[in-house]
C-alpha cells in the first residue's frame, strides 16, 4: 500500500482536508473519503459526465482528476450549487419541467449547465446541447433537460438585469 | 365532529404534477446502491474471461490471496454449493446449460465471471484480481448467430455441436393459401443488431449477513426485488424469510435489471463467508461485456397481399441471437416477438420459426420493448416494402389494413385479444399535425433539387401491463398496500419497483383523488421486501397499468373500511366518502379521515363485522394484457457528402390509453424515441469473430449524446383501456416500439430515388455513405 498524502483543498466554499492515495481519483475522495455522494460514477474513464465538478471553475469529470490535484483548488460539486437552503434557478427549472428520471446523471447535468451559464448567460440551443454533450442521459431523450436549462438562463437573466 | 360543507378537492388526475422523488434528486441526497457504506464493508472485484472460449488449463490464486489487504479469494470450486443461475422462462424442447456463478473448468463468453477477490478496498481488490495467474487454453469461438447454427461453427457448449438452444413454431389461419392467392410477395432480410442496454448508473450489489441471526440483506440495483430474494433464497440455500432484498435508488433498468445475476448470489456467499458486509460496483467494461444486451435478431419476413394491398399473410424465420447462457427471460423474448408480429393489422394468417442459436457472447434478454421492438420494425418495415412495391402511398396502405373500430376487442392471428383501439385516430392526428401533403410536396421539390429528404411512418402496437399470470413466467399481477396511520396519514407499499418512472408521484395521484386528501399526506414506498409485501416488479410498462390498479383497489376496500367507521362515529346508516371525510347524508355532519383512521386503532368500539387498524392490501391478476398504439413520423434529409442523417422533425402521437401525469408521460415517450433512435442511427454491439466484444465501453458504443437527438414533438389521442379501472394501457416502451421503423422508413423514403429498398440499423453515416457511393457509382 502506497503512503497516503494529505490534501488541503476547498470544496463548496468550506475548507477541507483529506488523506488519499496519490492514484486515488478526486471522484473516489468526494464520495468515499468526504461521503459527499451525490456526484456520480458511470463509467470512470470520462465518457458519461456523471462525475462533473468544478475545479477553480473549470468543468472536469472528477473521475480523470487525482484527488491530489485538488491541493489548493476550490471544487464545486451538487451539493455546493444551491444558494443556501434555496434551490438554484436550475434545480427549480429541473424540478419544474420534469429534466430528470432515474436521476443519477442529473448531479453532472446541474453542475456542467451551472458552469455554462456562469460563462453565458445567453447560449443558444445548440450551444447548450454541445456544452451538455460529455454528460449522458439514458432515460429522458435531452429534450426536458435543454428545456429546463434554457428556463434557468432566462430567470438568471431576468435577475441579474 | 365538525359539520363543514365539503371542500371539493380538484382532481390530480391527468395534471402535470411535480415528481415527488426530484427534491432528492437534484440535490445530490438520493442513496443509490453505490452511496451505500456498512461498517466494516469490504470491496469485491471479480476476475473475468479475457476470452470468448477457453478451458481454464490452470488457475492459481496464492500470489493474490497473500497480498495485503486481500482478505478472501474465492473460485468456481468454493462456490459448487451455490446453486445456477436462473432461467424463468420455459420452452419445449429448451437446452438449458448449466450457468454456475462462476466458472468452473471453461468459459463461455468474454467477462465470464473466474474468481472474486475481497479486501480492504475496491483498488486492493482489483490489485488482488490482477495476481491471480490463469493459463488459458483458448479454444475458437463463435459469436455471429447465423453462422452459429450453420454446421460447421465451433459448439459454444460441446454437449449441443449444433448451438441450436430451441426452436419454437406459432402458425395461425392457412398461410399455404394465403401465399397462393396473393398478387404480391415481398422478400426482406431484416436485423435487429444487439444492444447494450446502458442504464447510465451499472449494476451493483451490497450483501450484508447478519451471522447471529443468519440473515441476509441484499442492496441491489433490482426493477424485480422480490423474484431475486425468492431465487437468491433458493440458489444460496438460505430460507426466503431471512433473506431480505432491498433496492435502493436506481440509476436507471431498461429492462437490463429485470433478471438475477451471478453477481447477486456470488456477494450473498462472500457476505456469508467472511461475515462481513461486501460491496461489488460492476465498472462500465464490465457492464458491457455482462450485464445483458438486447435484440440480436435475424429475421427473414416475408409479406403476401394483393395488389390492392390488401395484407392476406406473413411468414418470418427468426433467429435470435441468445449468447452462451439463458438469463432470466432469454429465450421468452423472440416468442413476444411472434406475438407482435401482425402489428396493427387484421390478416390472419402467420407462420413464424424462430431459432434460438447459442454463441459466445453475453446473454440477451429483455430491453427496453423486449421483442417488440424487433416485431415492429418488420412489420412496419414490410407493410412500407409492400407500398413501395405495388406503388401505393404508405398512409394508404396502413388504413386499408388496420383493425377496424367496431372489431375490438379484436382477435389477432397470434392468439392476443386487443383490449381498444382507434388505430387511424394517431395516424391522422400525425399527418396533420405535420401537414403531410405539404410534406410531401417539399419532397417533391428537394428531389427536383437532388436533395435526399424522407419521411418515415409507423403505427405501432405493442403488448403492455405484463401481463396475466398464465403467460409470464413468475405471476403477472402485482400487489398494494394502503396503511393509514392513527393520525390519518398515508402510506402506499407497491409490489412494483419504480426505477426513473415516476410512480412515487403518479400513485400519490391516485391515492390523493381516491381519498380525496393532499398529497403531502401520502408517502409511497417501494423496493424493499422486509416492507413491502410481495410484487412482482416494474418492467415491461406495467408499473401503473397493473400496479396502479393494484393500488385502486386496495383504496376502494380501505374506502370501504373507513365508511364502516364512518357509519358508526356518525351513528347513521346513511353516510358517503368525499373529500376525505365521511358525511351524514342526512345531517351534513361529518368525521375527517384522520378520526376514523385513529377509532379503528382505538378500537373502543368496532363497526359490525369490522376488525380493527386501517392497512389494505390487495393483489391484483389483470385479465388481459394492453395494447396501446400509436404513430411516429420522422422527417429526415441525408448529407450527401458525408452520409450523415438528420432528422429534421419528429412527430410522436401516442395512444396510452388515460394519462395519470403529462409531465411524466412526455418524459418517458422522449426517453423511448431516443433509445430507438439510439438503434436507427448510432448503436450496435459488435463482437469480432474471436468473440472479443469491440465496443466495449462508451467511446465506442454510441449512446446518443445531447447534440445526436432532435426536439420530439408529441401529442396524444385517448382510448382508454377497459382490462384495469385506471384506463392506463403503459407508456414505458411506447417510444422505442414507434421510432426505429419510423426512422427507417425515412431513410428507405429519402434513398429511394436511388433505388435503394431497405436499409439496415445503424443506419450510421458511414453505411449511408457506402450506399450513396455505389449509388453513384
Ligand atoms: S464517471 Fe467520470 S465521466 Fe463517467
Ligand atoms: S435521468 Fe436517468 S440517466 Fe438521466
Amino acid at each position: 500500500m502506497q503512503s497516503k498524502v494529505h490534501v488541503q483543498t476547498t470544496i463548496n466554499g468550506e475548507p477541507r482536508e483529506f488523506l488519499c492515495e496519490p492514484r486515488q481519483s478526486l471522484l473516489e475522495c468526494l464520495r468515499d473519503t468526504l461521503g459527499l455522494t451525490g456526484t456520480k460514477e458511470g463509467c470512470n474513464d470520462g465518457n458519461c459526465g456523471a462525475c462533473t465538478v468544478t475545479m477553480d471553475g473549470r468543468v472536469v469529470t472528477s473521475c480523470l482528476v487525482l484527488g491530489v490535484e485538488a491541493a489548493g483548488a476550490e471544487v464545486t460539486t451538487v451539493e455546493g450549487i444551491a444558494r443556501g437552503s434555496a434551490l438554484h434557478p436550475l434545480q427549480r427549472a429541473f424540478l419544474e419541467n420534469a429534466a430528470l428520471q432515474c436521476g443519477i446523471c442529473t448531479p453532472g447535468f446541474l453542475v456542467a449547465a451551472n458552469a455554462l451559464l456562469e460563462a453565458e448567460p445567453d447560449p443558444d440551443e445548440q450551444r447548450i446541447r454541445l456544452w451538455l454533450a460529455n454528460n449522458l442521459c439514458r432515460c429522458t431523450g435531452y429534450d426536458k433537460i435543454i428545456r429546463a436549462v434554457q428556463q434557468a438562463a432566462r430567470e438568471m437573466r431576468g435577475a441579474n438585469a | 365532529m365538525a359539520t363543514t360543507t365539503i371542500t371539493k378537492t380538484e382532481p390530480l388526475v391527468g395534471k402535470r404534477i411535480r415528481r415527488r422523488e426530484d427534491p432528492r434528486l437534484i440535490t445530490g441526497a438520493a442513496t443509490y446502491v453505490d452511496d451505500i457504506k456498512l461498517p466494516g464493508m469490504y470491496h469485491a472485484a471479480i476476475l473475468r474471461s479475457p476470452h470468448g472460449a477457453a478451458r481454464i488449463a490452470a488457475l492459481d490464486i496464492s500470489r493474490a490471496a497473500a497480498h495485503p489487504g486481500v482478505v478472501a479469494v474465492f473460485t468456481g470450486k468454493d462456490i459448487t454449493g451455490v446453486g445456477p443461475v436462473p432461467c424463468g422462462a420455459s420452452l419445449p424442447g429448451l437446452r438449458v446449460p448449466v450457468h454456475t456463478i462462476l466458472a468452473q473448468d471453461r468459459v463461455y463468453f468474454v467477462g465470464h465471471p473466474v474468481a472474486v477477490v475481497v479486501a480492504s478496498d475496491r483498488y486492493i481488490a482489483r490489485d488482488g484480481v490482477d495476481l491471480i495467474d490463469v493459463e488459458w487454453d483458448v479454444l475458437p469461438a463463435v459469436s455471429d448467430p447465423e453462422k452459429a447454427i450453420a454446421g460447421d461453427a465451433p459448439a459454444v457448449h460441446p454437449e449441443w455441436p449444433d448451438n441450436i438452444a430451441f426452436h419454437h413454431h406459432q402458425e395461425n389461419g392457412n398461410v399455404d393459401d394465403a401465399f397462393a392467392q396473393a398478387e404480391v410477395v415481398v422478400k426482406q432480410r431484416i436485423t435487429s443488431q444487439r444492444l447494450i442496454p446502458t442504464a447510465m448508473e451499472t449494476r451493483g450489489v451490497v450483501a450484508d449477513f447478519q451471522t447471529g441471526d443468519k440473515a441476509l440483506t441484499l442492496y441491489s440495483s433490482t426493477q424485480v426485488p422480490h423474484l431475486l430474494r425468492t431465487l437468491i433464497a433458493l440458489m444460496l440455500g438460505l430460507p426466503e424469510n431471512k433473506t431480505r432484498v432491498v433496492a435502493p435508488e436506481m440509476g436507471g433498468g431498461f429492462g437490463s435489471k429485470l433478471n438475477v445475476y451471478a453477481e447477486e448470489a456470488l456477494m450473498g456467499f462472500v457476505a456469508m463467508k467472511i461475515g462481513k458486509p461486501v460491496k461489488w460496483i460492476e465498472s462500465r467494461r464490465e457492464n458491457y461485456l455482462t450485464t445483458i444486451h438486447g435484440r440480436g435478431h435475424v429475421d427473414y419476413f416475408e409479406i403476401a397481399a394483393k395488389r390492392d394491398g390488401t395484407i392476406l399473410g406473413m411468414k418470418l424465420k427468426l433467429i435470435q441471437d441468445i449468447g452462451a447462457y439463458h438469463q432470466l427471460l432469454t429465450p421468452a423474448i423472440p416468442t413476444l416477438s411472434v406475438l407482435m408480429m401482425p402489428g396493427l393489422y387484421k390478416f390472419q394468417n402467420i407462420r413464424a420459426h424462430v431459432v434460438g442459436a447459442f454463441t459466445n457472447c453475453v446473454p440477451t434478454d429483455a430491453y427496453r420493448g423486449a421483442g417488440r421492438p424487433e416485431a415492429t420494425h418488420g412489420i412496419e418495415r414490410m407493410v412500407d416494402m409492400l407500398a413501395a412495391e405495388i406503388g401505393m402511398d404508405p398512409v394508404e396502405i396502413r388504413l386499408k389494413n388496420f383493425v377496424a373500430n367496431e372489431q375490438f376487442p379484436f382477435s389477432t392471428a397470434t392468439g392476443l385479444v386487443y383490449d381498444s383501439g382507434n388505430y387511424a385516430a394517431p395516424l391522422m392526428k400525425a399527418l396533420d399535425l405535420v401537414d403531410y401533403q405539404g410534406l410531401r410536396a417539399q419532397q417533391k421539390k428537394a428531389r427536383e433539387e437532388g436533395r435526399l429528404m424522407g419521411i418515415g411512418i409507423s403505427t405501432y402496437g405493442e403488448i403492455c401491463a405484463f401481463g396475466p399470470s398464465p403467460a409470464t413466467p413468475a405471476g403477472g399481477w402485482e400487489s398494494a398496500t394502503v396503511k393509514i396511520d392513527p393520525t390519518g396519514k398515508v402510506t402506499v407499499m407497491t409490489g412494483a419497483c419504480p426505477h426513473g418512472q415516476g410512480e412515487e408521484t403518479t400513485f400519490a395521484q391516485i391515492t390523493a383523488d381516491e381519498l380525496g386528501i393532499p398529497l403531502d399526506d401520502i408517502h409511497v414506498i417501494r423496493g424493499d421486501t422486509a416492507i413491502v409485501q410481495y410484487g412482482i416488479g416494474t418492467f415491461g410498462s406495467r408499473g401503473t397499468a397493473v400496479g396502479g390498479a393494484a393500488l385502486y383497489f386496495a383504496l376502494q376496500e380501505v374506502k370501504a373500511k373507513l365508511k364502516r367507521y364512518g357509519a358508526m362515529l356518525l351513528e347513521s346508516d346513511d353516510v358517503s366518502y368525499q373529500g376525505g371525510q365521511c358525511v351524514c347524508n342526512k345531517t351534513g355532519r361529518t368525521v375527517s379521515l384522520a378520526e376514523m383512521s385513529g377509532a379503528s386503532y382505538r378500537a373502543m368500539k368496532l363497526p359490525p363485522n369490522t376488525s380493527p387498524g386501517m392497512q389494505v392490501t390487495n393483489f391484483w391478476e389483470p385479465p388481459n394484457f394492453t395494447f396501446p398504439f400509436g404513430a411516429h413520423i420522422a422527417v429526415t434529409e441525408i448529407d450527401r457528402e458525408t452520409g450523415a442523417v438528420q432528422v429534421k422533425r419528429y412527430f410522436a402521437v401516442d395512444d396510452i390509453g388515460n394519462i395519470i401525469n403529462p409531465l411524466i408521460v412526455d418524459g418517458q415517450l422522449h426517453g423511448g424515441v431516443a433509445q430507438g433512435l439510439g438503434q436507427a442511427l448510432y448503436e450496435q454491439a459488435v463482437y469480432d469473430e474471436n468473440a472479443q466484444l469491440v465496443t466495449g465501453e462508451l467511446m465506442d458504443y454510441a449512446v446518443p449524446k445531447a447534440t445526436m437527438v432532435p426536439w420530439i414533438e408529441s401529442d396524444h389521442t385517448v382510448t382508454p383501456s377497459p382490462v384495469n379501472p385506471l384506463g392506463v394501457k403503459g407508456v414505458g416502451e411506447a417510444g422505442t416500439i414507434g421510432c426505429s421503423p419510423a426512422m427507417v422508413n425515412s431513410v428507405v423514403d429519402a434513398l429511394r430515388p436511388l433505388g435503394v429498398k431497405h436499409v439496415d440499423m445503424p443506419m450510421t453515416s458511414e453505411k449511408i455513405w457506402r450506399i450513396l457511393n455505389s449509388a453513384q457509382a
